[in-house]
């Protein structure tokens, strides 16, 4: 018992310095709680061993050798990475997915935090809007990529045009015509993406102090120069890194082109996730694939770096 | 030895239980003190018609957005093929089509997508939950000497992005290393890269960090262990975030399709988001439709019925991103 006693102090607290000088041999660290402390971290150490950090190691290593399972990989140098950027389809890869996060942000971006707005104004139905606001999140990506693609079914009975037949429009040919094909892709995005953004910016007007909007009353402010002279500035931290946030992950779509075009018509929604997909597991050519992907990770890395460095002055944190 | 130890446990469930669940009445999920407006401004009458139309509009706006599409396909997956692709709007003019469900649980083996995703989320959740907990653990009480190196480690993960492993995971899956097996067509190979999540175990070692220390040194006088701590004053004290990390995980298991598709040949292992859209290039539309429909009821029932932690869950995220 005294044993034990020692052992979880030893683990807690830290050791006095006094004690430290004592020649340390295993058995003194299994009883100062080196030993659990060791069996707690082994799983995850382990396992982000395995499947977060050997991974990335791997990539630097792969994008400069070339493999073909049979024999020793081969290093050469930077001929992965030329290879891919003598690949035609790279710029329109790259052009078409800077276009799919321009339009989410145009079409996406606002749409949360004016509807976190207003939900906060409503008292008996600001739970029950909230739960409806992030239904959509609900949905696996999958099922609402394959649901939404039967609405946008190009005849006429699609359901969008269906819509838009009762007062005289279309039919349109949506995900079929190259001009619409994305457009239409990224409104699917932002329904799916819309509820999670709105309930993060809800519980962050949820935590403004209300002495500032009493402040603001008292003074005289109306409501929507309350709404622009205090609630947005309280935001500002959160609605930055949610754009930021935003920004990688639309950088990296896959599942809704791969699903709803498969990179069609005309090459107009291939992206570059699309064509690491082709290299790796379509093409077996490993080294290009990681060479395109540390190059759009050096992308974002830079575009986080440059987004951090811009936004500082009106940044909280 | 045992009273106290007890006695520090009671005390803990007491805290987990929390006095807004167990004594107060329910809280709703985001209470304010006040907003934008006022109880001031809610008397002006000009201000009580724009909140009347607010709601309407708001709520409406909702309705039709959210749950719009989301009743459609409840309709459509008891129609007809005909009837889905000829009138998008009519209610059921060729009648109820209750055996499409039946149909796609049988004829394309729905069942079978369903019951591997069941058993992906299950394990997806287990190892989840396994790093999460013990190395939040670790970090934040036993405190190991290279504790901070690992927590620098954990972190610096997040600011990679996960295209970078996205191949190198895949090999790596091809031939694990040391113990050189193949776990191509196993559910190990979407349960284990699903569990090293950084997020996850910095939001447990953050709750932990919370916990009272005076509540461990009181452990400790009575003579219990690390294993002893953990399991009868730190899992008990934290059910709520426990909880919420397991609506976390479970949901983004579910929701995986690119992982799951590469590392999952065998048509018979494979869940539901991978076997939808091969479902949408070779049956009927109304075996589609009955198939999303059977995809999206369990998420949907789960979030009915854990409304509140799904959204304190998100909420919860956002925080933790600023």
């Amino acid at each position: 018992m005294v044993v034990i006693d020692k052992d979880v102090e030893r683990a807690a607290r830290p050791v006095p310095p006094a004690r430290r000088r004592r020649r340390r041999t295993p058995v003194t660290w299994v009883r100062g709680g080196g030993l659990s402390s060791l069996v707690f971290l082994l799983p995850l150490i382990v396992l982000f061993a395995l499947f977060s950090w050997w991974p990335v190691l791997k990539s630097l290593v792969l994008s400069f050798q070339q493999t073909n399972f049979i024999g020793p990989a081969e290093w050469v140098g930077w001929n992965n990475f030329e290879r891919v950027l003598a690949d035609p389809l790279l710029g329109t890869a790259a052009w078409n997915t800077t276009w799919f996060t321009i339009l989410a942000v145009v079409i996406g971006y606002p749409v949360p935090v004016i509807a976190a707005v207003f939900i906060a104004e409503l008292r008996k139905a600001r739970g029950f809007a909230a739960g409806l606001a992030y239904i959509p999140t609900i949905i696996p990506p999958v099922v609402s990529v394959l649901l939404w693609k039967t609405f946008y079914r190009p005849d006429e009975s699609g359901v969008f045009n269906t819509i838009l037949g009762w007062v005289g429009l279309g039919p349109y040919p949506w995900l079929q015509s190259p001009g619409a094909a994305m457009p239409s892709m990224v409104v699917q995005a932002c329904w799916a993406g819309f509820g999670a953004a709105t309930i993060i910016y809800l519980a962050s007007l949820m935590s403004i102090q209300s002495e500032l909007y009493e402040a603001a009353e008292v003074d005289g402010a109306s409501i929507w120069r309350r709404i622009w002279h205090v609630t947005l500035p309280q935001m500002r931290g959160i609605m930055l890194i949610m754009l930021l946030l935003q920004l990688i992950g639309t950088f990296q779509v896959f599942t809704e082109p791969f699903i709803m075009t498969n990179g069609g018509p005309e090459n107009r929604t291939v992206t570059i996730l699309m064509l690491i997909y082709r290299y790796a597991f379509l093409a077996s050519d490993y080294g290009k694939a990681t060479a395109l992907s540390l190059m759009l990770a050096l992308a974002l890395c830079l575009l986080s770096g440059i987004y951090l460095w811009a936004t500082r002055k009106w940044s909280t944190t | 030895m045992s009273t106290s130890v007890d006695a520090a446990v009671d005390h803990a469930e007491d805290a987990a239980a929390g006095g807004s669940r167990r004594r107060r009445p329910k809280e709703p999920t985001f209470a304010g003190e006040r907003s934008v407006l006022s109880t001031n401004d809610r008397r002006r009458p000009g201000v009580r018609i724009g909140l009347r139309v607010l709601v309407v509009v708001v709520v409406g706006g909702l309705l039709l957005i959210s749950g719009g599409p989301l009743l459609w396909l409840f309709k459509s997956a008891v129609s007809t093929s005909q009837d889905i692709i000829r009138e998008p709007f009519g209610l059921w003019p060729s009648g109820i089509q209750w055996q499409n469900l039946s149909d796609a649980w049988n004829l394309v083996h729905i069942g079978r997508a369903l019951l591997n995703t069941v058993w992906i989320a299950l394990g997806s959740w287990f190892f989840g939950l396994l790093v999460a907990l013990t190395g939040g653990y670790a970090l934040s009480v036993l405190r190991p000497k290279y504790g901070p190196i690992i927590t620098g480690a954990v972190l610096a993960t997040l600011f990679v992005p996960g295209v970078v492993s996205l191949v190198a995971s895949y090999l790596i899956i091809l031939d694990v290393p040391v113990v050189e097996r193949n776990l191509i067509n196993t559910f190990w190979a979407v349960w284990l890269p699903a569990a090293p999540s950084a997020f996850n175990v910095l939001l447990m070692k953050r709750v932990f960090d919370r916990l009272p220390r005076d509540l461990f040194e009181a452990a400790k006088v009575d003579g219990a262990g690390p294993y002893r701590i953990f399991w009868s004053i730190v899992l008990p004290m934290s059910k709520p975030i426990i909880g919420v990390i397991s609506l976390l995980t479970i949901m983004a298991a579910w929701k995986e399709f690119l992982w799951p598709m590469l590392v999952l040949p065998d048509p018979t292992l494979q869940p539901l988001s991978v076997v939808l859209p091969r479902l949408e290039q070779t049956s009927e539309m109304s075996l589609l439709m009955a198939s999303l429909f059977i995809s999206v009821i369990i998420p949907v029932l789960l979030f009915l019925v854990f409304q509140r932690q799904f959204l304190r869950g998100a909420g919860q995220a956002g925080a933790l991103k600023g």
